[in-house]
């Protein structure tokens, strides 16, 4: 009988042992599917238990986690959240997160494993981990000017620091408030939501990453650099520029905006040209340096790349397989060519940087639960866009469109501000989108703007000088504290 | 005479006994205090009823010492720590309970941890009842067909009118009066007594051998009687009381004491071949069996349905992860029948796989310790008596953790000494103390034999 009994205990043990495989497979190689299995609210729970980390602008919490007695431990709650929902996004419990909650929640829940020390004291004193801090590089009174600027028109503002490309205001209009969409109430998250889907203004398209419109004007910038780059032009080469021309190909003609010529013998130079903005010497240009060129330069401002901020932007494009009219329009800004507001503050950034495009972020420090410095923003260098000398020429002939040309309305006393307008057409019967972008000052630049008011934010005249180019001077004031 | 010198050299190890017995109780109350300060469920309210039983586990401690000096010193305080694991997680439970009563202005529920300390008491006072009364586990043998009676009695009391009690869809339970009790959980006690005395006397007959397959040797076909009978007896509990744990957790048990009263391997075949015979027309039949058995394969394909329970325990394993989220801080609470059933998952989540691998070693443990003093002690009936009550606990863990944790289908029966529940308590402290007993009469040097009857 001995031997029998050794033998069923050794299934006995057999049978234990099979448990442990079991719970070894369940709980240690299973475990991250099931944790995520659709359906599974304990993810949820757990990270509500959790005190999530604050999002700081300087030292003070735009979001933070607040403690409640129901159920869902901690509540998020956002100050001011209307200014900065483009960057916080939202923290949902019917529609997950968005912006910096989603793109740091690693971070902000405290899983990043840069927190293991502090998960292993928290294990042993059988504590609750808690989440770090995001303190983003937004400079509040910028980010508040532009807000205030846009005034609920639909638009889009992103302002940059050139040296280091640190996103010093980043804001979409009409804006919406985080606090409604990440209460505890998911009847009140749903009905807020469907509210802000069915909205034709789409609060909540993030439009100075996601939306890309044609620049227009603004995208002269860029066929400038190409003609500069290209060592056949500089600020005083002429260049034709009459009331109008044919298209080759073509039917259409391209008028200037005034209708008139842009200098005497329908000539014009090429800081002149800036100057007005005058689209026939533009699309000669274009026409003579060819797309590839535009494209080319276009490509070294950020133009085909989809950036993380660390919010995705949407990739601008420049059309490929132009034909000569197709150039011509595209050189200006128009047919197909499309940018969002965070390019074009790009490429205005990199011109003020002499030639040097930057990586655009919008965390400045990754913080501990301690507020500890974890990280600092390691400003990158992406690609050498223009020469410097070709920088300096450029930068010179925008603060000619700020000084005596179409962009007066940005100059701030006292400061030598450069700048470009931009008055894009878009679909006909519809109003052109606005746009501005500026540089202060214009040499050792502290700000690069970017403003685009969608179809003019609503306004029947449209022009980039009237409604953009104020709120750039305005943001552009806030962060020079002018 | 040589034994009576080597009296005086066998150690008692009842002082190891002790020291286990405490650092049992220490980690109980530990788990408790760790419970209380995460979910700041207040000032260590608990301290009254820790204190209480560690004085129980003192006194047991005692009653061993006196009553069976050589007893292996490891089973109890086992059972013990399980115990106190136990009682912390009920008092978990109970804590997130208040906390969603709280949370939803509900009247606040009434705590099972003060119900379950008080079982554990009756369980520990039958412990020491046991031991003494029980001076030796050969006076069972002579009562061999009394307790096989009682068994099936206990067995079919919940199908009785008036008294019987459906809960959950299964009749498990009796009601007297205000207090419902779970007969099955006291006949498997008796039945693995009956099984063994039987088994003792007739273990001769059945190991004869008629025909040969090769080496493989065949009973008489006449033998047959005795286990198909157990197996009809299973087949009713599962028709009668839908519980297909106790069904197995009995046929199993025969199984294995027939095996090692007989030695024949053919009658595990025999068996097996049965088993698989009546639960392939359990499912045949049944619908519940079926149920179990569909979402055994796919739980997720009605996770918010038949499959919620499982699918519940399976999140509240893969939230645990290694370390487990710590005591008070999981969810538990959100599979049903935490308390009961599916203890072993909530313990899962909070301890983690390195908790549950710890729970499991003990039982392990168990299994173990009984095994030895059947291999030890020196009558037939010991032997039989011992490898089948520690298979009772081995199975018994072995069919309801496997389940929960889907290693095998789902079948309702308490998870021993964890689970909250008085009949399971009490009997599993009782077939802890014939183990005791069974282990002390295997280490002790000297016996007085009794004259042994064979039933």
């Amino acid at each position: 009988m001995i031997r029998q009994i050794n033998r069923v205990t050794t299934v006995l043990i057999l049978l234990v042992i099979a448990l442990m495989l079991n719970v070894t497979f369940l709980q240690f190689f299973e475990a991250k599917k099931l944790r995520n299995q659709a359906g599974n609210q304990r993810m949820l729970l757990t990270e509500y238990s959790r005190q999530r980390g604050e999002i700081l602008v300087n030292s003070d919490p735009i979001a933070y986690s607040q403690k409640t007695n129901d159920e869902l431990q901690y509540l998020r709650t956002y100050k001011d959240g209307q200014t900065y929902a483009s960057v916080t996004g939202f923290y949902s419990l019917v529609y997950g997160a968005t912006g910096i909650e989603l793109k740091e929640n690693d971070i902000l829940a405290g899983n990043d494993s840069r927190f293991f020390v502090d998960r292993l004291q928290q294990m042993l004193a059988n504590r609750k981990p808690q989440g770090g801090a995001i303190r983003l590089s937004i400079n509040d009174a910028a980010q508040k000017a532009a807000i205030k600027g846009l005034n609920g028109r639909t638009g889009a503002v992103v302002a940059i620091d050139p040296s280091t490309g640190a996103i010093l205001a980043l804001v979409s209009s009409p804006s919406f408030d985080p606090n409604l969409l990440s209460s505890h109430n998911s009847a009140a998250i749903t009905a807020e939501y469907e509210r802000l889907m069915a909205d034709t203004a789409q609060p909540l398209l993030n439009r100075p990453l996601a939306m890309t419109l044609p620049p227009g004007s603004v995208f002269k910038l860029v066929t400038a650099a190409a003609a500069l780059e290209s060592g056949k032009y500089n600020a005083e080469s002429l260049i034709d520029g009459p009331k109008e021309i044919q298209l080759p190909q073509s039917e259409n003609v391209l008028g200037n905006w005034n209708d008139k010529a842009c200098g005497t013998n329908n000539q014009t130079t090429l800081a002149n040209a800036l100057a007005i903005s005058c689209n026939t010497a533009f699309a000669n240009l274009g026409m003579e340096l060819g797309a590839d060129a535009i494209a080319e330069q276009a490509k070294k401002f950020g133009f085909e790349t989809s950036f993380e901020v660390p919010l995705i932007a949407a990739a601008s494009r420049f059309p490929s397989s132009l034909d000569q009219a197709q150039t011509a329009m595209s050189a200006i800004g128009q047919f197909d060519v499309r940018a969002t507001a965070l390019q074009m503050a790009m490429v205005t950034a990199t011109i003020a940087n002499d030639g040097v495009l930057m990586k655009p972020y919008l965390v400045e420090q990754v913080l501990g639960a301690d507020l500890s410095v974890l990280e600092d923003a390691s400003p990158a260098a992406i690609s050498r866009a223009m020469k410097p000398e070709n920088a300096k020429i450029l930068r010179d002939m925008m603060v000619g469109v700020v000084a005596n040309g179409t962009g007066s309305n940005a100059q701030i006393s006292g400061v030598s501000v450069g700048g470009k307008t931009g008055t894009a057409e878009n679909t006909p019967g519809q109003s052109a989108h606005a746009w501005f972008v500026g540089m202060a000052p214009s040499e050792g630049a502290k700000v690069a703007v970017a403003v685009v008011l969608q179809n003019g934010g609503g306004a029947r005249e449209v022009s980039g000088n009237a409604l953009a180019a104020p709120i750039a001077q305005s943001v552009m004031r806030a962060v020079l504290g002018r | 005479m040589a034994q009576s010198q080597r009296r005086y050299r066998v150690s008692t190890r009842r002082s190891a006994e002790l020291v286990l017995l405490i650092a049992a109780w220490l980690i109980g109350v530990f788990a408790w205090i760790l419970v209380d300060a995460s979910t700041g469920a207040g000032a260590f309210a608990g301290w009254t009823t820790l204190l209480s039983s560690g004085v129980l586990l003192l006194i047991a401690h005692t009653v061993v010492r006196t009553q069976a000096p050589y007893a292996d010193p490891i089973l109890l305080p086992v059972a013990a720590l399980l115990n106190m694991l136990g009682l912390a997680m009920i008092h978990r439970l109970d804590v997130a309970g208040e906390q969603r009563a709280l949370a939803n202005g509900s009247p606040k529920p009434t705590p099972d941890v003060y119900a379950q300390i008080t079982w554990m008491a009756l369980g520990l006072v039958l412990f020491m009842f046991t031991l003494t009364l029980l001076r030796d586990h050969r006076r069972l043998q002579r009562r061999t067909f009394i307790f096989g009676v009682v068994g099936i009695v206990l067995l079919f009391l919940p199908v009785l009118p008036v008294i019987g009690t459906e809960i959950n869809g299964a009749k498990l339970w009796i009601q007297l009066g205000t207090l419902s009790f779970q007969p099955g959980e006291i006949a498997k006690i008796t039945l693995a007594i009956f099984f063994a005395g039987y088994l003792v006397a007739h273990r001769h007959t059945l190991a004869l051998v008629q025909n040969r397959i090769g080496n493989f040797a065949l009973p008489r076909p006449k033998d047959v009687g005795p286990l198909v009978l157990i197996w009809i007896l299973a087949l009713l509990v599962l028709i009668g009381e839908r519980d297909l744990g106790t069904s197995l957790l009995i046929f199993g048990l025969f199984i294995v004491l027939l095996y090692v009263a007989t030695g024949r391997r053919a009658w595990v075949a025999i068996a097996t071949l049965l088993l698989a015979l009546g639960g392939g027309l359990a499912y045949l039949a049944f619908g519940h069996v079926r149920i179990r058995f569909d979402v055994w394969l796919d739980p997720f394909a009605e996770a918010s349905g038949r499959g919620f329970q499982i699918v519940q325990s399976l999140y509240g394993l893969a939230n645990g992860g290694i370390f487990g989220t710590g005591w008070g801080l999981g969810y538990p609470q959100l599979v049903p029948f935490a308390k009961t059933d599916f203890i072993a998952s909530a313990l899962g989540e909070e301890l983690g796989l390195t908790g549950l691998i710890a729970i499991f070693i003990l039982y392990a443990i168990i299994v173990e310790r009984g095994a030895r003093a059947a291999v030890a002690t020196r009558d037939p009936f010991g032997n039989l008596l011992a490898i089948g009550l520690s298979t009772v606990i081995g199975l018994q863990a072995f069919i309801v953790i496997g389940g929960v944790t889907r290693l095998i289908p789902l079948t309702g029966l308490t998870t021993p000494f964890l689970s909250y529940g008085g009949s399971s308590l009490i009997s599993n402290y009782i077939l802890i103390a014939i183990l005791v007993r069974i282990s002390n009469a295997a280490r002790a040097p000297e016996i007085e034999e009794p004259k042994v009857v064979n039933a």
